[in-house]
């Protein structure tokens, strides 16, 4: 199962380095790591999505995040209503009547062109993962050239409903 | 608004070099032993040494793995971390060894390591080693020092960290400019950890809940680690044992926790454990682990582990729970303020006399055994007139391999903390350094180092400490003159195929003493081995001596790797 798992942690020197580290000895298969700043100074935001085989493996996992000195809280935000989003550039082969038929696909994605070259355009996108994934598959046809992707950053909604799986497609 | 320049700034403090401020640091920290060994990097940390007046001790040791076993060796004795110094580069990768060590067995260190100076790190400078990079994963934090103003506080921190929740190694990287440069001494050392917290009160819930499970059980097992001597909870064990009449097993590293004489207790579990103990652990319907962590040499194949049993698992560490064998009850504290709960709940039992019959039985008719020589000296039969010359009350480390099980099994432990082996690294190397940091440690008692003949002699660089000092350490050498525990796998699993397992050319271990100033005896005859150890230990000095032992003696019972706990070998002659 794929969980959005966030940190919010102390920024002390190696704090990433020690993180990584330790998923990286203990198996974990991470998917994506975003990290930044929060609304606190001195404190950070990391979100991970990790594909984790079963439960115990998940509780291990936010123990282990939670074990760390610097770590204040960690949150599986998996199964809770949440924001999700993640940035994309792609940079695809493109030049005469293929640029126009790109244009159209991106436009419902409400991603843009941010460079354009005598063959090749970039295009940024934002959004869901899922969407994210979707546009690029949609690109691949017409040849990628570069591809470079931020990591999911995520938080909570401001209101939690009762029930909440459905909103979320990064939970199955 | 104006300034009165003609005002001066009044001086608070005076002035010192960061290397001053350690000193004090350390001072505050009531640190009375020192292990270290200096250079380039830590010179300005030396020159403080040299000036200022300590009320504690600098040992020089011969090499720094030999600092970090002996810091590792006083603070399994004592309880209060283990302090060591190396210089930048190859002296902070030489206590690599030992910081996983400790890791690994939650010892508490406090490690200050040099540094190249600020302005040259990143670039390759000479003795420069990324210590932070090699160092977080085997640490529980590591630190480099970039203002001298978090110099009071990070030591400060790192005292904190080492010794509380789970214990555990923690590096302090200082750069050489900060150890050298002058400043004022009067910064804060105030600290706040808000995400280390760890939890020492159960919650009572838990307690509950085991305490219910207790009521139920049939066939209850304690299955005690060294979580319960780090929480300095024997006593409460013990009360907590006899007051209930519940089985007793330890781990490797909980020898001693639980009085092994004890009639309650049915020794070691695990690889080289005693048969009664193992089956316990197989047959129990409520397995109460306290401060262990399921370590593999323990469980054996998990599909075997305790399969009938409800688990409860007491430990400091949350991530420990549940990491390895799915827990029942889960219990996140400190082992004495849980046993005081447990103590504290009036429990019920169902009364279990059958299974207190069962494992008496298994006790009396499986007993650990050995074969007596009439060549060289049975090891077994060595460790035991060990114990009883040294009345079972000293300190003894080991090293790694078949004199350590041996020394597990044939050496009972009434009392904690005289017991220090390396469990979770395994490392050979460790033991002899780590009785030079027990003697130091408890100078009044008698300490005794058990250790292979391969493994004493990656280490014995520091009988020059033991001279210098006159600590009056007794080096047993368990001589077989093999790389012991390898020769036994390679008898067992390799068709006897003994790859660079066998020594014929080790040292005169007693020449060997004699060259460092240090009594060395020899004994390859069971006849002699009583008196010589009755002489060794009455001698007020050092003593090395040279046991020759049958080479081919295996360690009995065992469980072979991927087994499951009741499928134990050699469980009888
Ligand atoms: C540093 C290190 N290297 C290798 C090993 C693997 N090893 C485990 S026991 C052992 C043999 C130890 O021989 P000795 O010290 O003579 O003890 P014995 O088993 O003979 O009692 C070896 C090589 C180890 N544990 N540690
Ligand atoms: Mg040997």
């Amino acid at each position: 199962m794929r969980r959005i798992i966030t940190a919010t942690v102390q920024d002390r020197g190696g704090v990433l380095n020690r993180i990584t580290g330790m998923l990286h000895k203990r198996q974990f298969n991470i998917e994506s790591i975003s990290v930044g700043a929060s609304e606190i100074e001195g404190i950070s935001k990391m979100t991970f999505v990790v594909e984790i085989s079963d439960r115990q493996k998940l509780e291990q996992l936010t123990k282990q995040l939670n074990k760390q000195i610097d770590v204040l809280k960690v949150s599986d935000i998996t199964d809770k209503a949440m924001v999700a989003r993640e940035l994309a550039l792609i940079k695809v082969v493109g030049s005469g009547h293929t640029r126009s038929e790109i244009q159209g696909i991106i436009t419902p994605f409400r991603a843009s062109v941010i460079d354009v070259s005598k063959d090749s355009m970039t295009i940024q996108v934002t959004g869901r993962p899922d969407k994210v994934d979707a546009l690029i598959a949609l690109l691949r046809p017409y040849g990628i050239k570069e591809l470079t992707k931020t990591g999911v950053t995520a938080f909570l909604r401001g209101q939690q409903p009762e029930q909440v799986t459905e909103l979320n497609s990064m939970s199955n | 608004m104006k300034v009165d320049a003609s005002r001066e700034v009044e001086v608070k403090g005076k002035l010192v070099t960061g290397a001053d401020l350690l000193i004090k640091t350390l001072i505050d920290a009531e640190v009375d032993t020192v292990f270290g060994y200096p250079g380039g990097a830590v010179l300005p940390i030396y020159d403080a040494l040299y000036r200022n007046e300590t009320p504690f001790e600098h040992v020089l040791s011969r090499h720094e793995q030999g600092s970090i076993h002996a810091a590792e060796g006083y603070a399994r004795v004592t309880g209060k971390p283990g302090v060591v110094i190396a210089t930048s580069g190859p002296g902070a990768t030489n206590l690599i060894t030992g910081i996983t060590d400790a890791m690994m067995d939650s010892i508490p260190l406090v490690i200050f390591t040099g540094q190249v100076a600020k302005s040259v790190i990143g670039t390759d400078a000479f003795q420069e080693a990324d210590v932070m990079g090699i160092t977080t994963p085997i640490t529980k934090y590591n630190y480099q020092v970039n203002d001298i103003a978090d110099l009071p506080r990070i030591v400060k921190e790192a005292f904190h960290i080492a010794s509380t929740g789970r214990p555990g190694p923690v590096v302090v990287d200082i750069p050489k400019n900060i150890s050298a440069n002058i400043t004022l001494d009067d910064y804060e050392d105030d600290f706040h950890l808000p995400g280390y917290q760890p939890t020492i009160k159960p919650n009572p819930l838990q307690i509950i809940k085991l305490a219910d499970a207790l009521s139920r059980a049939k066939r209850p097992l304690l299955l005690v680690g060294a979580g319960t001597l780090f929480a300095d909870a024997s006593e409460e064990l013990k009360q907590f044992a006899e007051e209930y009449q519940l089985p007793v097993t330890t781990t490797l590293l909980g020898l001693g926790s639980f009085p092994g004489s004890n009639e309650l207790s049915l020794g070691m579990a695990g690889m080289h454990g005693t048969y009664a103990a193992n089956m316990g652990v197989y047959e129990c319907d409520l397995l109460i682990n306290i401060g262990a962590r399921f370590d593999d040499r323990l469980t054996g194949n998990l599909e075997h582990f305790a399969p009938n049993a409800k688990v409860a698992h007491i430990d400091i560490d949350p991530a420990e729970i549940g990491k390895n064998i799915e827990t029942h009850i889960p219990v996140v504290a400190d082992a004495k303020k849980a046993l005081v709960a447990l103590l504290n709940a009036k429990i019920e039992m169902q009364g279990h006399q059958d299974w207190m019959d069962k494992l008496r039985k298994n006790k009396k008719d499986y007993p650990l055994w050995y074969e007596r020589s009439n060549t060289l000296l049975s090891p077994q039969w060595l460790i035991e007139q060990v114990y009883k010359v040294s009345k079972g009350e000293a300190i003894v480390t080991t090293d790694v391999g078949q004199h350590q099980m041996w020394a597990a099994q044939f050496y009972t432990f009434d009392k904690p903390n005289n017991w220090v082996t390396s469990g979770g690294l395994g490392t050979m190397g460790f033991g002899f350094p780590a009785a030079v940091g027990a003697q130091l440690g408890r100078p009044d008692d008698l300490v005794i180092s058990i250790v292979g003949d391969a493994g004493f002699q990656m280490t014995l660089q520091e009988l020059s400490v033991v001279k210098h000092r006159n600590l009056p350490v007794k080096v047993i050498i368990v001589n077989n003159e093999a790389l012991g525990m390898v020769r036994q796998w390679q008898e067992s699993f390799y068709e006897e195929r003994y790859s660079e397992s066998l020594l014929s050319e080790n040292p005169d271990f007693v020449k060997l003493a004699e060259s460092y100033g240090i009594r060395g005896v020899r004994v390859d005859k069971e006849e002699d081995a009583v008196r010589v150890l009755e002489e060794i230990m009455a001698y007020d000095g050092p003593v090395v001596a040279d046991f020759r032992v049958v080479r081919e003696t295996s360690v009995y019972p065992m469980i072979a790797p991927g087994k499951g706990i009741h499928e134990m070998v050699g469980v009888k002659k």
